[in-house]
């Protein structure tokens, strides 16, 4: 609109209102004036210009003057609301700055050490400078696929029984004692995992299959309840179509219920795995950690991953910068491969989703 | 589900209809699976327990750090852990409200999915990481922000001086832990935001309502449930967080709810982490006896949290 000559026609509804684009304009003096009070303050002092100070200021200028100046056209009424949308939104970029300033500083320092060698060696006879997460990488290959292995089953029989089968007192305790499941702090599955087989293998045991049992109490319940949500969606007219064909329960389940949530089933699958690929303390403790490689899951420790990116950062030797700089390569290769297991989840489940009659 | 129970087929016209082998076979596994889950959650228990009861009985003489009895070593550990949980809490708690309340009446419709994942993908990131960046990034960031408010404030005993050196104290782990529940915590309060019925927000729109006077009217109220659930769940997270604080908190093991000095109190799980690797003998029933002190604590707080979200069946998004 090119209103802003003069109101020629005075519209009854938007009178005593803010123009649509009037917070924009004062978000905007807000922030240049606050670059230019930290820009003033940074020449003086001799200090850094901090950006995070200036985006501060101005949106306590910005929200300072826009309450203000709602309450003068608007009331008191429009002004609180305004207020309350300028937090709220807030709110949310202050949630977006740990985001930005983990991922940025994790390429940034990953990088350094992203390379062939980091993938191709392990560090067992290396001190300072080079070396490699081969191991780890193996091992948390091993120890998350053989977790997935225990617990897919399991996770998505039980969500076939409390869907298909489940009646009663039993259904209503599994469900809810998957719900606190999903609580148990991954330190305590790790303790577990270590009191159960220090009773065959003595206190010091440290093996690589340890580490898979504990990961798989914290993957099941997950498992458990995507699969379950999954197979809730299944409309109820395709089983009777089914059970109306003479299609005993089973076949039913087998070629129609799952593989209508086939898509489904797999995100959440997918999704349990990325989130304990990530785990740290239970295989610090159960698998234990190693600068060599080792295949056997039954025997000896096993480096993964996270540990690995715990120990370097925590033992670092003489060369300290050779220590940090893999640590920050594991944490990228970390994050890359949640990354990829969420967005390639998200993506099956997007294209794949049942189409539902509506 | 209603589905159709098979054995009401009347194809047989006396006596019990045959079971096929194949139903028998399948429903036993199902069964026998979902019974695995108490069964494991059980073994949990009673394994912890076995375990634990060593430390209970042994002279308190034999623990590292030799302390006057089991309770003088595990309770700075207990307050350690509660108190940073509700740091991070009481920081995250408004904050996932407001991410909440953006995602669901405040961003543009189109654009709303798309963040609820970008909110999502702060989840995604492995604690390690979190640890890794709150050592190299958050801590030397606060640093001057602790040393300021020990300048100026104080006199008030959460900001007594000396302030750390590191910035590596419990409130920097606290706003880690915060960052690390955040996700989940919006994840539930959006879900039950996203169910106020319209009726009610249109309702309170017609009568002339600004947008926040809609909120406080129709979807807080609603969604009351919703938030205790979400911030029960948090705490539950937070309790047992384990690598990022091992890594970020400069721990001594003393009692003081002094926030930015070199002097803080360590959590169960993080000591667990620390000392597990080097302990011997008793001492490792030592760690797991407390490690079931935390899983008893998480279970209470996850166990209020799903009663009152299954007192609401409505929605489902208590993931």
């Amino acid at each position: 609109m090119t209103a802003t000559m003069q109101p020629a026609i005075t519209n009854s509804l938007t009178q005593g209102q803010l123009h649509a684009r009037t917070p924009w304009v004062t978000l905007g003096l807000g922030l240049t004036a606050a670059a230019g009070i930290v820009a003033l303050i940074t020449s003086a002092t001799g200090s850094e210009f901090s950006l995070v100070g200036a985006i501060a200021l101005g949106a306590l200028f910005y929200l300072v003057a826009i309450v203000v100046i709602s309450r003068l056209v608007e009331g008191q009424r429009k002004a609180t609301d305004r207020f309350v949308t300028a937090l709220v939104s807030g709110a949310f970029l202050i949630a977006m700055a740990p985001l930005v300033s983990l991922l940025f500083t994790v390429v940034v320092n990953g990088s350094a050490r992203f390379d062939v060698e980091f993938f191709s060696s392990s560090m067992r006879n290396v001190v300072g400078e080079g070396g490699g997460a081969a191991h780890a990488i193996v091992g948390t290959l091993l120890m998350t696929g053989t977790a997935a292995i225990i617990s897919i089953p399991i996770g998505l029989f039980t969500a076939i029984y409390l869907v298909e089968y489940g009646r009663g007192p039993l259904a209503r305790a599994i469900t809810f004692f998957v719900d606190v499941m999903t609580g148990i702090p991954s330190i305590v599955a790790g303790l577990f995992a270590f009191a159960l087989f220090a009773i065959f293998f003595g206190p010091g045991v440290r093996m690589g299959f340890a580490g898979a049992i504990a990961l798989a109490v914290l993957m099941i319940p997950v498992v458990v309840r995507s699969c379950e949500e999954m197979l809730r969606v299944v409309p109820n007219e395709l089983r009777e179509a089914s059970f109306a064909l003479g299609v005993p329960k089973w076949l039913t389940i087998l070629n129609v219920v799952l593989p209508t949530s086939a898509a489904g089933i797999a995100t959440g699958i997918m999704l349990a795995i990325a989130r304990v690929i990530g785990e740290t303390a239970p295989l610090l403790i159960v698998a234990g950690f190693t600068a060599s490689m080792n295949y056997n899951l039954f025997a000896d420790r096993m480096q993964s991953l996270p540990v690995f990116v715990f120990t370097s950062y925590a033992n670092q030797g003489v060369d300290t910068q050779a220590y940090l700089d893999r640590a920050w390569a594991g944490a990228l290769t970390l994050i890359l491969i949640v990354m990829v297991l969420n967005l390639a989840a998200r993506l099956i489940a997007r294209a794949f989703a049942p189409k539902l009659g509506r | 589900m209603t589905a159709t129970d098979p054995k009401v087929r009347t194809v047989a016209p006396q006596g019990k209809p045959k079971q096929r082998l194949g139903d028998i076979v399948f429903s036993r596994t199902s069964l026998i699976s979902g019974s695995a889950i108490l069964a494991i959650l059980a073994a949990v228990a009673i394994f912890l327990v076995g375990q634990s009861v060593p430390a209970f009985v042994a002279d308190p003489e034999e623990f590292i750090g030799s302390p006057a009895s089991f309770w003088d070593y595990v309770w700075p550990l207990v307050f350690g852990t509660l108190w940073s949980a509700s740091l991070a809490l009481l920081m995250a708690l408004p904050l996932a409200v407001g991410i909440a309340l953006f995602i669901s009446h405040y961003a543009p419709r189109r654009l709303a999915q798309l963040l609820g994942y970008i909110v999502d993908l702060l989840a995604a990131v492995p604690s390690v990481v979190f640890g890794l960046w709150g050592i190299g990034v958050l801590a030397p960031a606060v640093l001057p922000a602790y040393t300021w408010l020990t300048e100026n404030l104080g006199w008030i005993p959460l900001f007594a001086p000396p302030v750390s050196g590191t910035g590596r104290t419990i409130l920097t782990a606290s706003i880690v832990l915060g960052v690390m529940i955040l996700p989940v915590m919006t994840a539930i309060c959006r879900e039950i935001f996203i169910q106020t019925p319209v009726l009610h927000e249109e309702a309170a729109l017609a009568l002339g309502a600004t947008r926040w006077e809609m909120i406080t009217m129709a979807v807080l109220p609603f969604g009351r449930p919703g938030i205790i659930s979400g911030a029960m769940l948090g705490l539950g997270r937070a309790l047992g967080e384990t690598m990022a604080v091992a890594m970020v908190l400069s721990a001594t093991g003393i009692i003081t709810i002094n926030l930015v000095s070199s002097a803080n109190p360590s959590t169960i799980a993080a000591n667990i982490a620390l000392s597990f690797p080097e302990a011997y003998g008793v001492n490792v029933n030592l760690l797991i006896a407390t490690g079931l002190i935390l899983f008893l604590i998480t279970l209470v707080v996850n166990s209020i949290a799903r009663y009152i979200v299954n007192r609401r069946k409505d929605f489902s998004g208590a993931n």
